[in-house]
């Protein structure tokens, strides 16, 4: 108790802080073993899908082959080309990795720990959507500088094929997720989870009340084309295959990485292993119900520790689902080609999340 | 003064500053982008995330990540042994300070002074909507034409390009 007591004692503001604080590193703490991870996971993969064997000298099964590729990374030669801009090229791996560490923010990770109040999301904004929207807009620029940066062809060509398609995609992904926000009448992720969970907060007095509840009121069984839409889109967002034209090896020799070496180069794939993260943990939140699960009561907010964490791995455990989704087609399909692309984001997804607009909005009328 | 507040406008007017006084346009549309983010911190420092956020979509996300694009798409090489800063800025002087003297007069003659200061609102995006959608949904729908208008306008001008002799 004594413990406690101290907790107790300081004012509301020190707690905030106090419990950002933890919440932070924790967050930070998962999120780089993952990326780590993420990249084994994927060699591993990728070698079982091609009939090879792939990394499995370092460690049991290999699982220590993430802390030898860190390691190289910070001990090879930083070499920096004559020719770069300076500024640009130092500044544009940090600008690839900011953007996806600050998406963590909003999301909601699990629902407390034991009985406090303490919702298990760093910020709890009420423009949570928005905010991630934002943010995974200003990633770009890291992609962009780096091509302008290394002042070569392939570098820029990667850089501004990047900026194209992920204007383009951006516009879909924004409108593919209006009807989601239709239904639940907030940006807020929390109350998104809230709302898959059953818990729809009443006109009037604004205190949640419990519906029913089960997989179905998932969001990605009442806005299945949303989720299509917002799938696809988060694969050109991540420069992911078959979307991966700024990277595309085989004609740009990596895009625009070409020039990077060390840790600079390492810094552009943690930076894009943690968006391919992130992106899977906004689906889960907003497709797939969160950090709830419709059975042994699952779905309502934790009043033990354990259940807490249960939730938390719950919600990880989503996220892999959708981690190992990523790897896997990006070895199954080939690349789109770049008319191919520009087609699907502009003339097929955009029109059918107008559509898909217009009609949750017809039917939310219906009802009303 | 708030020194979150200084610091804030002096990142804004600078970033601003150098976007027209540059003469690389990389370096100027980089540092629109500058002058963008730091209005969008300045909306939130006020407290109003919709507006705040929604400036670093649009603007700092959208309209300055294109304007950059722009730029790289058509001049690849920049100019040689140029000075770093542009010549023009006598003209540019001149029309800030009348648009600044423009702005200053409205703000002056207008009637918004005499009112009391209100309370600042804490505003949900529903009641943003519902606001939009009643009292100020004429200006809504010529924002909208405008934008339809312009959007019309680019569309031939690249169609034309694309009939013409090359």
């Amino acid at each position: 108790m004594n413990r406690m007591e101290w907790l107790a004692n300081l004012t509301p503001t020190q707690q905030f802080v106090l419990f950002s604080v933890v919440k932070i590193i924790f967050a930070v703490a998962i999120l780089m073993p993952i990326i780590a991870y993420a990249v084994l996971v994927e060699r591993r993969l990728c070698a079982f899908i091609q009939d090879r064997v792939g990394p499995n000298r370092v460690g049991p099964f290999g699982l220590l082959q993430p802390l030898a590729d860190g390691a190289k990374a910070i001990l090879k030669e930083d070499f920096t080309p004559e020719h770069v801009r300076k500024v640009y090229y130092w500044l544009a791996p940090a600008l690839c990795m900011i953007p996806a560490l600050l998406t963590l923010a909003v999301i909601p990770f699990g629902s407390n720990l034991g009985n406090s109040n303490n919702r298990m999301v760093i910020a709890d904004l009420n423009v949570g959507i928005l905010y991630t929207f934002g943010i995974v807009s200003l990633g770009v620029y890291g992609i962009v500088l780096a091509g302008y940066a290394a002042n070569s062809k392939y570098s820029f060509l990667g850089g501004i094929r990047s900026s194209a398609q992920m204007i383009s995609y951006e516009i879909a992904m924004g409108m593919s997720v209006i009807p989601v926000f239709m239904l639940v009448g907030s940006l807020n992720l929390s109350a998104v989870i809230d709302y898959q969970a059953g818990r729809i907060p009443d006109p009037e007095t604004g205190r949640l009340i419990q519906h029913s509840s089960g997989l179905l009121s998932w969001l990605v069984f009442k806005q299945p084309l949303a989720f299509l839409i917002f799938l696809v889109a988060a694969f050109a967002e991540t420069n992911r295959l078959p979307f991966d034209l700024p990277e595309s090896e085989q004609e740009l020799v990596g895009g625009y990485n070409t020039e990077y070496s060390s840790m600079k180069f390492a810094l552009f794939f943690m930076g894009e292993y943690a968006n391919v993260i992130l992106s899977s943990a906004m689906m889960v939140t907003l497709f797939f119900g969160g950090w709830t699960l419709p059975v042994f009561g699952l779905e309502q907010p934790a009043d033990s520790l354990g259940k807490g964490l249960l939730h938390i791995g719950i919600f990880l455990g989503k996220m892999a689902a959708f981690l190992i989704l990523f790897i896997w087609v990006r070895w199954m399909l080939p690349r789109f080609r770049y008319d191919q692309l520009m087609d699907l984001g502009w003339r097929r997804f955009i029109p059918l999340a107008l559509a898909n607009i217009v009609v949750t909005a017809i039917l939310l009328w219906v009802r009303a | 003064m708030d020194p979150v507040f200084a610091f804030l406008a002096l990142l804004t007017t600078a970033g601003a500053v150098a976007a027209v006084s540059l003469r690389n346009l990389v370096h100027c549309a980089l540092c629109l982008v500058v002058a963008f983010a730091g209005l969008a911190a300045l909306y939130l420092q006020l407290n109003a995330q919709f507006i705040g956020f929604a400036q670093i979509l649009v603007y700092v996300g959208a309209v300055a990540i294109l304007i950059v694009f722009a730029i790289l798409l058509t001049r690849g090489s920049e100019p040689g042994n140029q000075p770093i800063l542009s010549s023009s800025w006598q003209a540019g002087l001149g029309v800030a300070v009348l648009v600044l003297g423009a702005l200053g007069v409205a703000v002056a003659s207008s009637f918004v002074r005499y009112y009391p200061v209100s309370p600042a609102p804490q505003p949900t995006v529903r009641e943003l909507g519902e606001q939009l959608m009643t009292n100020y949904v004429l200006p809504l729908e010529v924002i909208g034409l405008l934008l339809t208008a312009a959007m019309i306008g680019a569309v031939i001008i690249a169609m034309h390009e694309k009939q013409g002799p090359r």
